[in-house]
């Protein structure tokens, strides 16, 4: 078998529950379903873009798949094994194979080290490098990202928003991992400095071969990154498809008002898009309607999206969709 | 006029010398006004806007100019003063949302704490009003979730969370830091809506940092563009997306991946790095990636020059 047709990381009926509240609040304990029965296959090389409404569980999904979360329902492979319930030192192989950057730097980077010490941490544990070569590296990984030499002696409470952005994209890179999770990599830079993040990526994918998870709200940038999108809503992937296509011809209702909201910089007169703005409320994982979990905001809801589950199907080579009445 | 800063200087004194972070800002902001500012990831818009706030705490830094609200000197002012301001009549949303709120309370207490530092009410009066609040940010459940922990929130729950204890006063000045950045394009229009209500029913004024050009285009009077610690450009929303003029802001748009149409196999972004603020150029400090820098540019320093719309660049005053 190539390494083409063996999925790096491959997910089924993956859920992952909170609890929350106590037994002694108002409410009781209750359940949080934020990642609910996803299926998701991996291929190695290519960029798989994660997005959704704020809270529909995309984190929650970034972080089971690096095992950062214990699973709670489900299976999660990686290169064919399962790794669903393995401990922490069974993990400690993968952990440099494995990479994550995560949505909020500040929380990630240890206020009381220096950039340079924290980038050179990863390179400490897992690599034989000496102290010279790690230095060298570091100087390196700080001019891939776009940070100056004199950044490295700096206290990441000394960074501005993007510049502690990118110091957590030089960590996860550092060892050349092969699967790097990605989340919101990119929110807090100008879009030229994105660019060049951009680039970085597709040129580090191209040269290692790496495979990338790559969540964002900035759905321009999704498309430029990912050769293939899921779109998640209430914890599930409710369609699937090479980014291009589904961009071009969302089959989902919500895909659909998910791209069309865009705000774009209008050049040209206004009017030419038509914006689809969904109306109701944003539902809730811990009581989540019955059926189809959009139909009180889908425009086009039926009768049977009230009781019956679409379930997530192939109708076509690649793409899918969960949906009753999908737009193919 | 609500806000006049002028010639605002902001450095740190570190390790390595003398980061020279804010190198002379002034801008003005009227009652009502929207202005975005947008500019290169560590160019100092935060920095400037917590100067504003008098929220910099680094005790190596040094602060000079002169920051007017309402009239009023801000720079200099004891700090008991200025914490009177903040959350009563000026309100800021932070860049990193775990900023403004704790770990080990629950969000609803936090934000009702805020509301009751500011106004004499009940606590359950208080309570009532943040319920009211999260609703407003679009939280699906929102009295569920006053009784949750920060982290027992989405990233973009937690940004929405800061959005509703800033507006819980009504503020005559917003500064919002990147506020929608981990918001979904249907929320974020939400809280855009929400922001220019403020400005429809209680005369706000409002400072939008982004570096989505999409929504500068969609929410601001007018933009500022920042470089290096200085401000590069200014004009109407108008003015700087059909006319932009400093080689900064052209190359800045040009940077924005398309949404529709072939993908381009590499984005064009702005070769080069910005310089070290420890030590910038003797001139213009893009010249090193400026694409039509010439000699003027090497030896004095661009001022910002022209009436409404304004840049400075030594090209554009020549044309
Ligand atoms: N406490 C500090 N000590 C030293 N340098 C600092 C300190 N705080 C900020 N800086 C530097 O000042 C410059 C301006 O930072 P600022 O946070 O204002 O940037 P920004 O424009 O908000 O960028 P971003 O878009 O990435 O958030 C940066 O280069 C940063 O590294
Ligand atoms: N530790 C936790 N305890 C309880 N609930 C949680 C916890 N972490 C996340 N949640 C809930 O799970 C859901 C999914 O959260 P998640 O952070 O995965 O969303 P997201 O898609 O990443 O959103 P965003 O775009 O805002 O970052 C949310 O409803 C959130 O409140
Ligand atoms: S199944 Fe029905 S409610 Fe659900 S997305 Fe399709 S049409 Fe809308
Ligand atoms: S002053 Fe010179 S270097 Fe600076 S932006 Fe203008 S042309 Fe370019
Ligand atoms: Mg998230
Ligand atoms: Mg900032």
């Amino acid at each position: 078998m190539t390494d083409k047709d063996r999925p790096i990381l491959e997910t089924r009926s993956l859920g992952k529950r909170f609890s929350i509240g106590t037994r002694f609040s108002a409410e009781g304990k209750r359940t949080v379903h934020a990642v609910d029965n996803v299926s998701l296959t991996v291929w190695r090389g290519e960029t798989v873009g994660l997005v959704g409404e704020s809270g529909c569980g995309k984190s929650t999904l970034a972080r089971c798949l690096v095992r950062l979360y214990d699973i709670s329902d489900g299976e999660l492979l990686f290169e064919g094994e399962d790794i669903t319930s393995k401990s922490l030192s069974e993990l400690r192989p993968l952990r440099r194979r494995l990479q994550m950057v995560f949505q909020d730097p500040s929380a990630s980077l240890n206020p009381r080290r220096r950039v340079g010490d924290l980038v050179a941490e990863p390179l400490r544990i897992h690599s034989k490098l000496s102290s010279s070569e790690i230095k060298k590296r570091v100087a390196e990984l700080f001019d891939l990202v776009g940070l100056l030499p004199d950044h490295v002696m700096r206290y990441p409470h000394e960074f501005s928003g993007g510049q502690r952005q990118r110091v957590g994209i030089a960590r996860a890179i550092a060892l050349n991992p092969d699967l790097v999770v990605l989340d919101e990599p990119v929110s807090a830079l100008d879009v030229s400095v994105q660019a060049q993040i951009v680039n970085l990526l597709a040129d580090l994918q191209e040269k290692l071969h790496l495979t990338y998870i790559f969540i964002a709200h900035d759905l321009s940038v999704v498309r430029q990154v990912s050769t293939r999108i899921a779109v998640m809503y209430l914890g599930s992937i409710v369609e699937e498809g090479p980014a291009e296509e589904v961009f071009a011809a969302p089959a989902h209702p919500y895909s659909q008002a998910l791209i069309s909201a865009v705000p774009v910089v209008e050049t040209t007169p206004s009017g030419t898009r038509k914006r689809i703005i969904l109306t109701g409320d944003v539902p809730s994982p811990l009581s989540p309607p019955s059926g189809c979990r959009i139909h009180p905001r889908c425009p086009i809801a039926a009768e049977r999206c009230r009781s019956e589950r679409p379930q997530l199907r192939e109708y076509r080579p690649g793409r899918k969709v969960a949906c009753h009445f999908p737009t193919v | 006029m609500i806000l006049s800063v002028r010639d605002l200087r902001v450095s740190f004194r570190t390790n390595d010398g003398l980061v020279r972070a804010i190198d002379g800002v002034s801008f003005d902001l009227e009652e009502s006004e929207i202005l975005g500012v947008v500019g290169e990831s560590g160019s100092g818009k935060t920095v400037s806007l917590l100067a504003v706030m008098g929220l910099i705490t680094d005790p190596n830094a040094d602060i000079e100019g002169s920051i007017r609200y309402k009239g009023r000197e801000l720079v200099g002012l004891p700090a008991r003063e200025l914490r009177r301001l903040r959350g009563n009549e000026i309100a800021m949303i932070f860049q990193d949302p775990m900023t403004a709120l704790t770990p080990v309370y629950t969000i609803g207490w936090q934000i009702a704490e805020q509301i009751r530092a500011h106004r004499n009410i009940s606590k359950s009066k208080a309570m009532d009003r943040v319920e009211e609040l999260l609703a407003e940010v679009n939280f699906p459940n929102p009295h569920e979730a006053m009784s949750r922990y920060p982290h027992q929130l989405s990233g973009g729950m937690r940004q929405r969370a800061v959005i509703a204890m800033a507006l819980s006063c009504n503020p005559a000045l917003l500064v919002a830091d990147e506020p929608t950045t981990a918001l979904d394009v249907t929320v974020q229009a939400g809280i855009l809506d929400l922001v220019r209500k403020l400005r429809a029913t209680h005369k706000s004024a409002v400072v939008f940092i982004t570096h989505d050009m999409g929504v500068v285009s969609e929410l601001a009077d007018r933009v500022m563009v920042m470089y290096a610690g200085r401000v590069v450009e200014r004009g109407s929303r108008a003015e700087l997306f059909s006319d932009p003029r400093h080689p900064y802001t052209r190359a800045l748009l040009g940077s924005i991946p398309p949404l529709t149409g072939e993908k381009p196999r590499r984005l064009p972004a702005i070769p080069g790095s910005p310089p070290s603020l420890l030590r910038l150029p003797q001139g213009c400090a893009f010249g090193p990636r400026c694409p039509v820098h010439y000699e003027p540019c090497a030896t004095g320093k661009p001022d910002l020059e022209g009436d409404t719309h304004a840049a400075a660049c030594f090209r554009v005053a020549q044309a």
